[in-house]
Formats: C-alpha cells, structure tokens, sequence
C-alpha cells in the first residue's frame, strides 16, 4: 500500500494506506485511549474512548475503525474529546464498583489509568449501582461481573483469537454480562462453568479486574511482586512468560505466570500450562535435602555426605569396572549449560559415551537430513517459530498443534487470520487446526511413511498413504504443497527416522519444524546428550571438539540399551539428571537392582524412588541459562524464583566431578571469557552467590568467576558448537530468541532406533512427570472431565 | 385490528387500496397490482432506478435518505449475491404506519421488493417483520405463497425467461435495535442484533456480505405507485427535494387518531386540528411529539410548521417516522420524559458504553425524580448525560434517547422545577416507587 500523509495534532505523520488511524497515530508516539481495541482482533467501535476529531466530519469518530486517508486533519486531545472520553469514564464509573484497594487488578487496570488521566473523579449518582455476584466459572477463571466494562476482548481473544468460542454476551442493554456459551439445550443459569483450553487468554485481555486467575486472586498486589521474564518449560514451543515472584520464609516463590508484556514470539499468547502450571515449584512434596540410601531407605543427609559419598562411589566404579559400565541420562528440562556439561562430565570425567535421553523427535534425522541442503534462493531449510506466525503458506504433517504445540497452534491460527496464509494438513486423525486449513487429508494411522514417498512422487504409495482419500485428492493435495513456496512444513512425532529424511528430501523447497515435548528437547539433542553424537551432531571422531575431549571413538550405549545393560548386570552406575526413564519407558525396577544409581530431580519420582542418592534440584523457573524450542530458537531464562534446599543442576554436576576428584578447571572453564549476569538480579540470589564465594575462596581460586556460572560454559559451547557460534550475547541477554541452525558438514548419519524417540503425548493439562505435581493441573483436570460428563449427561 | 380513518385532505397513493380487500391477490390485480414490476422488467432496471430518482422519495424509516439515490449505489456486478431486505421491524413509539400497510396492502411491499431486486439485480429478498408483529406474518406469508403459486414469485416470473426473484419472510425477537440496518442483518444472520461498524455500508457490504439495499416497508410499498404514475407525478403532490405523500400515524390527545396519508409539507397545525380532529375535551395542546418518540419535542406555539424532511429539521426536530403523539395540557412531561426513556434504557443493545449507561442513569435519575427524590442538580445531570450521549454513541439510539430527553428538559424546564418544588401529577401512569426499595436496585 502506498503511503498517505495526514495531519495529527499539527504533526505531520506518515502511514500506509489503510492503516487505522489509532495504530498510525501509535507508530508517531501519539496514543490514543481505547479499552475495546485490541490489534489483532476485530473492531468494535464500542468504548467509544478512542473518539477523535477530523476536519469535514460532523461528530467525532472512532480512530480504532478509521483509516488514514490522505490530507486528513486529527486532533486527538482537544477539551472536547477529553470531556467526551471523561464523561465516559463516568458512565462505567457510574456502575463500577471502585473495589480498587481489593481488586487483583488494582495498579495494572487500565480503567484506573484512564480514570487518572482524564479525572473523572465526580460522581452524579446517588442510585444503586447495578450488582451481579461474582462467578467462578473454572478452578482457573472467575468473573467478577460488576467490574466488567463490556469491552468484549475476552469474547474475541477466545472466539478468533483460541478458535474456542466459549464466551458470549447475555441479555442486553444495562443487563448485558459476559457469560460462557452453554449448549442450547441447557440454561445458562444451570451451568456458569466454562468448556474451554482454560487458557486463561481472556484473563490477560481484559483491561480491568473482571477476569481474574484462580492461582492468583486476592493472593497479593501487582506492585509487591517482581516481575521476572523468563522462558515456560512446559512444552517445546519457547513462549516466554513474565513471572512474578514474591519473597516467602524458604525462598522466593512464583505467584503469577502471563505474557502481558506481549515480549517474545509468543507475543500476548500463553496456554493453560504457561500461566498457571508453575505451581509444581511450591509442591508439598518437593524435596529439599538430598537422601541416601541407608539400610535399604532414603534418609535424609547433609550435602556435604552425599556429594561424597555419590562422588566417591563413582570414582571407585569407574575405575573398578572401567567408564564403559557407567551410563548418564539427560533431560529436556534442563538448560542448554546444563546438558552441554552433563554430556562432558559423562565424555571426560566419566569417560564414557553412555549418555542419552527421554527423546520426544528426532533431531538427529533432521540435522543430517537437511544438512548442507538448501533452498531454491539458498536460504535456509530450518524453520523458526516464527515463520508459522508469517510464512504465506504451512503444512503441518503429524502430531496435534492445539493439544501439545499450543503456541504453533496460535500462530498458525493468527496466520490464517490476519494474514490469510494457507494451512495444509495432513494427519491420521481430526485435529482441531484443520478448522483453518486450506486442504486436509487423513493419513492412515501408519501412513506417514508412505506419505513421504507419495509427496516425493511414487504414486504407487498413495494406497499406502490414505485409505480413506481418493487419488484425485491425494494429487491435488500433492500438487498444492509442491506449488507453495516457502512452505513452512511442520512434523509431528509421528515422522521420524528414515521416514523424516525421505520427506525432507521430498519437499526441497520447504523450511522444516520438528515439534517436540519439553522446554529444552531440542537443546538435550543439539548439545549432544546422545551416545553416539557430540554437541552440535559432530561424530565422535575428526571434529575439533572430539580431539578437545579425547573422547572414546566408538558410540555409546542409548537409553535402553543401557537398562538392558543393567538387566544384564553389565551397567555398575547410571546417573539420571532431570528424567523419569522407569515411569517413561516402563522399566522393570528389578532391573536396576544392582546398578548404582544416582538420581537429580525434584520430586521422588519413580525413578528416584530406587536410587541410592538423590539430589533435590532446581527447575527451571529457579536458575539461568538458556534454553532452544523445537524449532533452534535460542532464549534466556532467567532466574526467578528461589527454594532453600534444592541446587541447581549445572552446580550439582560440577559439585559431583569435584568430588570424583576431577580438576574442574577442565569441566568449566571459569575464570576466563566474558562474565555475564544471566538475570540473577534478585536479593534472593545473593545468599547463592555467597555460598559459592566462600567455596571459591576455600579452594584458592578467585572468588569473582564462578564455577557454578552457567555463563562460564555458554563462552565454550559457542566456541565448539557449530551453529551456536552465531548466537550474539546481547541479543540473548535482551530477551530475543534467536534460530539456531546446526552445521551444514561434518554431520553423521546414524542409524536410529525409531523407539527411542518416545512422544510423551501431553495434552493442554498433562506435562509429564510434573503434571501430578501441580495441583492447578490436578483441578483443572477434574474440572474437564466433569464438563464433558456434563455435556454427556445433558446429551 | 385499527379501524381505518380517513379525512379530504388526505392524498392516496400508497393508503388508495386500504380497506378495499387487496390482500387477496385477485383483488390487488384487479386494482392495477403487478402491473409496475411487469413494466419495470419490460423497461429495465436504469429506466426503475431514474424513476425513484424523479420521484424525490426519501426513506420512510425517518432518515430520509434518498431511495432513487440508494438503490444507485448498489455496484452492477458482485461476485456474493445481491439482496433486497425490506425493514418491516417498525418499533419507533408513536408509528404504526408498516402495520397498516403490511394489514391491507401487503403485495405492494411484495411488489415493491420486486422491483427493488429488478433495479439492482438481486434476485432474492428478505421482508422483515418486527417481532411484535408475528400476527400480520399470517398475513404476509400467505400474501407470498398467493405469489408463488401465481408465478409471479419464484423462477421466470410472469413466464419471463431467466427473471427470478425469491422472497423469504422473517421475524424479529422483540428488539427495538433491529430496526437500524446492519443490526437488521445480524439479527436476520441468527446473530445478536448489533449494529455493525460503518463504512462499509449495506449498498457494499449487506447481508451475507452481499450488496444490500435496505428499506422501509413503506418506501418499499411506493415503489409500484412510483413506477405506475411516474416519477415527477409523484414529486409533484409533496414539497421541494421531499417528494410525494406519506403515512402518517397521528395519535395521543385527538378526537379522531389513526392513519393517514398526507402530502409532504402538509401542516402540523392542520394534521393535528383538522385532520385528526382537535383535541378532546377542549383542552389546550401542551405539546408534540412530531415522529416518534426520538424526535425532540414541540412546543404548542412551534406546530406551525409543514410535514417534511427540511422544514422539521428547521425547527429543530425530525420528520422521524411519521407517529404524532398529540400531548394535552394534563400531560406531564417529567412523567413524559420518564416514560420515553424507559422505552430506550430497555431497548439499548448494551454494545457501546454511552448508550448502555447513559440510557441506564438516565432512567434511574428520572425515576427518583418523577417519585418525588429529585433536587436541583438532578436536573442539570439529567441534560449533561443527555448532552455527553449525543454523537458518543455507535448508533443512533443513543441519539434517540438523548434527543428527546434534551428537548423535553430545555424546553420543559420551568416543569421539571416546579415539580421539585412540589407539584405532582394528579394520576400518574407510572407507578411510583420509593426510593431505596428494591426494585429500584434491581432496574
């Protein structure tokens, strides 16, 4: 669009034809009031706060349904329009009830703000005011129905915006409530409950206090809090979330989780588990001593006696039965630091390359498989989250957006909306994204395979493919995705192995997204928590970081080679940081009997249940680093939170090759590169920060680079790590995400085992081991599946 | 059902076949029914249009907008369908105008939409009726069906080759916002009914998201008049730029209410004392109402005045929808005042915070006023709400509530004082309420 020239308060502004006057006047520094304007939603026109006056009209418009035109003349704070929006402001006034001292939204409400602007502070009415009690309408989402100002954001962000469609408006005039849509057959009076993902979307929408958290209400003000940016560890889209963090009697604890910030790709979207399910942190069960086992128990110890007594037991068992009877497994929880190290401490303190981790996609098949390759314009084939938010067209092949890439689905959604970009799928089952796509097909159930050779051009795989999809539906389907270019083509973890690189090789013009599990799943792969690669997929021989380490050429044992290894008796220690492999895999316990095993997490899982020590550790929301979604966006997280007992992983680790009596100068290479406070700005930390002075100090060495500095490990990981090499430290530290793409030669193609990638198949309220320890998740759930007896019963 | 009036000052055009059976087909053909549309797909859609334009007829709604000009607007070629919706949701307090013709005549609306489809090549149309009037759907359903079965409905009408037009009927749910155009389509969409945002305009973006055009039922009704007499025949029986005849529903304190067709630019004076036969009972006028409730007031020495759009505008009020209401000196305006805005803060669809609010304290102050709990600044409240609504809102009802309101207090000041200071009305129509109880709370 060409751009216009207006006239807005005497400046002269600049904007593309068609832009809305609001937005045009927002880009010059001009703001313009509004409570039912929301980018990216549908106009309303209703608040009537964003009046203006433009020359040649005879009553004051609305600048949030205006678009500039040329020679246009604004004025945007005349006495007439400050009187128009003040006389407003009296009219919600009028009705609201100005519980603002008590009001979870008091000192963030954007009705206080506008009221303080324009002071309407005089009040006409002696009459009641119009009183409705409040609702709870899920164990996440109350309503408290006088504060309402009938904005109807909550109505669109949940109908265009989730594609959910459960919130409506009631009756009319004066007596207008939002109130959740119910079906027909039943009385809204019956059942104020919502049927919904309990995003809690609506909650953060909404300009005043009318929405407010189950986890949050009447829990404390906004301005007692800290406000900490970090990254969800929920699952492996890297939203970011602004958490905020209160100081208890043990630590500093999470109280708040949303996105009103709009900062990172995720922008204002957080799902169901980003905003509530930090809960887990505070859990009753949480362990905070280390334990070891005593007379056949877990007793409770001092750190000092278990780091010695696990450290000790190593060395002996390294050296009695060499590395190659000692394992490791990873997590896809832990930080980009954390698993770099982990994989060293296993390669060079242990010596061994028996090291893996619960996979959730196969990273592996997509390094090697894209490798060199590029597309048609020599750009890259690796997609970013945020080519689904913008890319003209997206494929999605496998897996369930909505359910376990929540924020994919979001994008992919917003996409559709504002961009008209086109959605294809292909997918053995109905998922819900289909509602926006273009074209779908349904692929058998194990037709992936045969997919990637219909899409590649084998038509005798079209049987194969879909037995439910005529020929002539599959072909122009095929002919369809093969005519977009760019295609963003998103996985699932149906497609893995040779399957992937067939598909890949398939579709060479298109960028590719494999979606995964957990905060970091792609991190654990790309830093080489894997038996038979190094960080970054470089084999085990040849590469610089392979003479670095001195590593054993030959590969490791993976995950479940090493418990048949330990059935076998042949794995003396096995040392689990941040993973439940015995629940996950369904390990025989028996199995274990007589492997030691060490185990690092934060609850008695069932793993740690057979351990002979037990760390309690840190999660994620309680240390820094980084961390890369499924798609290689590199972000920071910082610490926000705080427990007394636990410690963090990557200082466990460093702790424990101490105490196998490994020089740690060569696990951490602190003391030299660039020093960097990764967020640590709370009091809080101060006490950690202490605690590792007076160990630094102990051991002669200077107080001021710590070992236990995530940072310290971040300086090699870039140096070694063929991709990481690009990430720019400032970007990382001002809270930008950046695409990481892993070496284009170099890369060896392994032959994997399909089952080791197991996809954990967490929906909107599951996450994993965590879910049975958050208690928001637990009524969450109970609340679902009386909704859906509900509707049965109804029905 | 009304009985019919009638006076010699009247001039029937669209009011000639009342009383005279044409809701039967046979009948309404036999008085010249038909014939227009015929001649209008003989002469084509231009030939239509320039007609309505020659004709200076203005939307019956209350707006006044142009229908010649209207039906123009409608792009020739669209890729959605084009539709034809006559607005039969006819709530305004004070008119009753549709409703008579939609009683006695209702293959003119019929007709009409016809002709409208013919001049904008739509090829469907939508009548629809106010909720209220779910008993004349009988009336008009049946109408259809005798055109259908006819042919002059459906597919080749009037064995016209590739000449169709579908005519749907609906009804309201009791809304009195529906009867603004775009919230009209909602509610026609199965949606609530709220207006939409403006531009795009119906003739664009209407219906379905098709080209639209929207009418009164009276306007609609014309059409087959127009077409049948001819454009500047027609022009000719009202004023300058206000051509033609139209219905007007006089009613309150006259001897002989109803409703009657009177030319553009007739006299209020003469409508209310001749035509509608004076005031009962001798009484002195106090004031009126001049087309419908939203319409500020007049004064009893401002009716000199003449029916039409531009000399009603002069005098500060509307030409609206045609319902007079005659108000004598018993009146009460504070009561009258009271009784308008109830009508408003119920019909307010709640959308935008002006009307929802301004409509809803409006109501309430009024109320503690009329029963006695009012003081001086009340009033002040009352016409600084009134002013802060007007232009605010996303509507016109906004406006309608505010105008009226605003009129009755600038005018009718001197009554709002004395009525603090104690005077009363002898029997009210209102039920007082004291203040506090707890039905007040709860309106």
């Amino acid at each position: 669009m060409p751009d216009v020239t207006l006239t807005v308060d005497g400046n002269k502004i600049t904007a593309p034809a068609g832009t809305l006057l609001i937005e045009a006047c927002k880009t010059a520094g001009i703001e313009i009031p509004a409570f039912c304007y929301y980018p990216g939603l549908s106009l309303q026109a209703a608040c009537r706060m964003c009046v203006v006056r433009i020359e040649k009209m005879p009553k004051l418009q609305t600048a949030c349904t205006t678009p500039v035109a040329e020679g246009m003349v604004v004025q945007t704070e005349t006495p007439e329009i400050a009187q128009a929006r003040k006389a407003t402001l009296q009219l919600l006034l009028g009705n609201h009830p100005l519980d603002c001292p008590v009001c979870d939204a008091g000192g963030e409400c954007e009705l206080q703000d506008m009221t303080f602007k324009y002071g309407a502070a005089d009040s006409f009415y002696t009459e009641p005011k119009n009183h409705r009690e409040e609702q709870k309408w899920s164990p996440v989402v109350y309503f408290d129905r006088p504060r309402c100002i009938l904005c109807y954001r909550c109505v669109r962000m949940c109908g265009e915006g989730m594609d959910v469609f459960a919130l409506g408006i009631q009756n009319r005039g004066s007596s207008s409530v939002i109130a959740p849509n119910v079906p027909a057959q039943l009385s809204p009076e019956d059942l104020p409950n919502l049927d919904c993902e309990q995003c809690g979307m609506c909650i953060d929408a909404c300009p005043v206090g009318a929405l407010t958290s189950g986890a949050y209400r009447y829990k404390t003000r906004p301005w007692e809090m800290n406000h900490v940016s970090t990254v969800c560890t929920h699952c492996g889209d890297g939203c970011k979330t602004t958490l905020g963090v209160r100081s208890v009697s043990d630590g500093s604890e999470i109280v708040r989780g949303d996105n009103r910030d709009k900062s990172g790709m995720n922008g204002d979207f957080l799902c169901n588990k980003g905003r509530y399910a930090f809960d887990f942190a505070n859990n009753i069960e949480r362990l905070t001593s280390p334990l070891v086992r005593k007379d056949g128990k877990l007793k409770p110890v001092s750190w000092d006696e278990a780091l010695k007594f696990a450290g000790a037991k190593l060395r002996e068992l390294r050296d009695s039965r060499g590395p190659q009877s000692l394992g490791v497994i990873g997590s896809n929880r832990t930080t980009n630091e954390e698993n770099y190290l982990l994989q060293k401490f296993a390669r060079t303190v242990l010596g061994t390359n028996n090291i893996d981790h619960h996979r959730t996609a196969d990273y592996v098949t997509l390094a090697t498989s894209i490798g060199a390759t590029t597309r048609a314009n020599g750009k890259t084939r690796y997609a970013s989250q945020h080519c689904v938010e913008t890319a003209p067209a997206l494929l999605f092949i496998g897996g369930d957006p909505t359910n376990q890439a929540p924020l994919t689905a979001w994008n992919a959604r917003t996409n559709v909306r504002l961009n008209k970009a086109r959605v294809y799928i292909a997918n053995h089952e109905e998922i819900k994204l289909r509602r926006q796509s273009k074209a779908a097909i349904q692929v058998s159930q194990f037709g992936y395979g045969a997919l990637a050779q219909y899409l590649a051009g084998d038509d005798k795989a079209a049987n194969a493919t879909s037995t439910v999809e005529q020929a002539d539906v599959l072909s122009s389907f095929r002919e369809a995705i093969k005519a977009e270019d760019p295609l963003i083509v998103i996985v699932g973890n149906e497609v893995r192995g040779g399957e992937l690189a067939n598909l890949i090789k398939a579709l060479p013009h298109a960028k590719f997204g494999l979606t995964a599990d957990y905060v970091n799943s792609r991190g654990a792969s790309d830093m080489g928590v894997l038996p038979d690669v190094l960080p970054g997929y470089q084999p085990l021989t040849g590469s610089t970081i392979a003479s670095e380490y001195s590593v054993a050429d030959k590969p490791g044992l993976d995950l479940l080679a090493m418990f048949d290894a330990a059935a076998a008796g042949d794995l003396a220690a096995l040392y689990v940081v941040g993973s439940n492999p015995v629940k996950r895999y369904g390990i025989d316990p028996a199995t274990l009997g007589k492997t030691f095993l060490i185990v690092q997490d934060l609850f008695l899982t069932e793993t740690a249940l057979l351990a002979d020590v037990v760390f309690p550790a840190a999660n994620l929301y309680e240390k820094s680093g980084s961390v890369t979604n499924s798609y290689g966006d590199v972000q920071l997280v910082a610490k926000a939170a705080d427990k007394a007992g636990t410690r963090s992983d990557f200082e466990l680790i460093v702790r424990l090759a101490d105490h196998i009596g490994h020089d740690i100068r060569t696990l951490v290479p602190f003391g030299k590169g660039l020093r960097a406070d990764m967020g640590q700005t709370r009091g809080a930390q101060s006490g950690e920060a202490d605690r590792h002075a007076v160990w630094m100090t102990a051991n002669n060495m200077e107080p001021k680079l710590s070992p236990f500095d995530p940072f310290a490990i971040l300086d090699e990981i870039q140096r070694v790590v063929p991709g990481y090499d690009k990430l720019l430290r400032l970007q990382l530290l001002s809270g930008n995400d950046q695409n990481i793409t892993p070496a284009a030669t170099g890369l060896v193609q392994i032959e994997n085992r399909k089952d080791l990638v197991l996809p954990s198949s967490d929906t909107l309220f599951t996450s994993g081991s965590l879910t049975r320890f958050s208690p928001m998740l637990q009524d969450v759930q109970r609340h679902q599946e009386t909704e859906v007896s509900d509707h049965l019963a109804a029905d | 059902m009304p009985t019919l009036v009638s006076h010699p000052d009247e001039v029937k055009v669209i009011s000639r076949r009342f009383g005279m059976g044409a809701k039967d087909i046979e009948k309404y053909i036999e008085l010249d029914g038909y014939k227009a549309v015929q001649q209008g797909i003989e002469q084509g859609p231009a030939w239509i249009v320039d007609t309505m334009k020659a004709s200076g007829l203005r939307g019956r709604g209350g707006a006044g907008f142009p229908t010649g000009m209207k039906w123009s607007f409608v792009p020739k070629v669209s890729e959605k369908p084009k539709y034809v919706l006559v607005n039969g949701d006819e709530s305004e307090p004070g008119t009753c105008k549709d409703h008579v013709i939609f009683l006695e005549d209702p293959h003119a609306v019929i007709e009409g939409t016809m002709i409208a489809g013919l001049a904008i090549g739509a090829k469907m149309g939508f009548i629809y009726l106010r909720g209220e009037y779910r008993y004349l759907l009988n009336i008009v359903e049946k109408a259809v069906a005798e055109a259908y079965a006819k042919g002059f409905l459906g597919k080749n009408i009037f064995g016209k080759e590739g000449v169709d037009f579908d005519i749907i009927t609906q009804t309201g749910a009791g809304a009195y916002e529906v009867g603004e155009e775009s919230a009209l389509m909602e509610s026609l969409e199965g949606k609530r009914g709220v207006p939409r945002i403006k531009p795009p305009f119906p003739a664009v973006v209407g219906l379905y998201g098709g080209p639209t055009v929207i009418n009164n039922a009276e306007t609609i009704a014309n059409a087959p008049h127009i077409l049948l007499m001819g454009g500047e025949a027609y022009a000719k029986l009202g004023t300058e730029r206000n051509g033609g005849t139209r219905l007007f529903g006089i009613s309150g304190h006259v001897n002989k209410p109803g409703v009657y067709e009177l030319p553009m630019g007739y006299s209020l004076r003469d409508a209310i004392y001749k035509v509608a036969g004076g005031i009962p009972g001798g009484k002195a006028l106090k004031a009126v109402v001049p087309g419908g409730a939203s319409c500020p007031v007049l004064k009893a020495d401002e009716i000199d005045v003449g029916l039409d759009f531009d000399q009603m505008a002069k005098a500060g009020t509307m030409l609206g929808s045609g319902g007079i209401v005659v108000l004598d000196e018993t009146v009460s305006i504070v009561e009258f005042a009271l009784r308008t805005i109830r009508f408003y803060q119920h019909e307010s669809c709640g959308w935008c915070i002006p009307c929802r609010e301004g409509t809803d304290w409006l109501k309430k102050t009024l109320t503690r006023f009329h029963a006695g709990g009012g003081n001086k600044k009340d009033i002040d409240n009352i016409q600084y709400l009134a002013e802060n609504m007007m232009g605010r809102t996303f509507c016109p009802l906004g406006d309608a509530a505010a105008m009226p309101t605003l009129g009755f207090i600038k005018k009718f000041r001197g009554e709002f004082e004395e009525y603090l200071a104690g005077a009363r009305v002898e029997n009210p129509l209102i039920q007082i309420t004291t203040i506090g109880e707890t039905e007040l709370a709860a309106h």
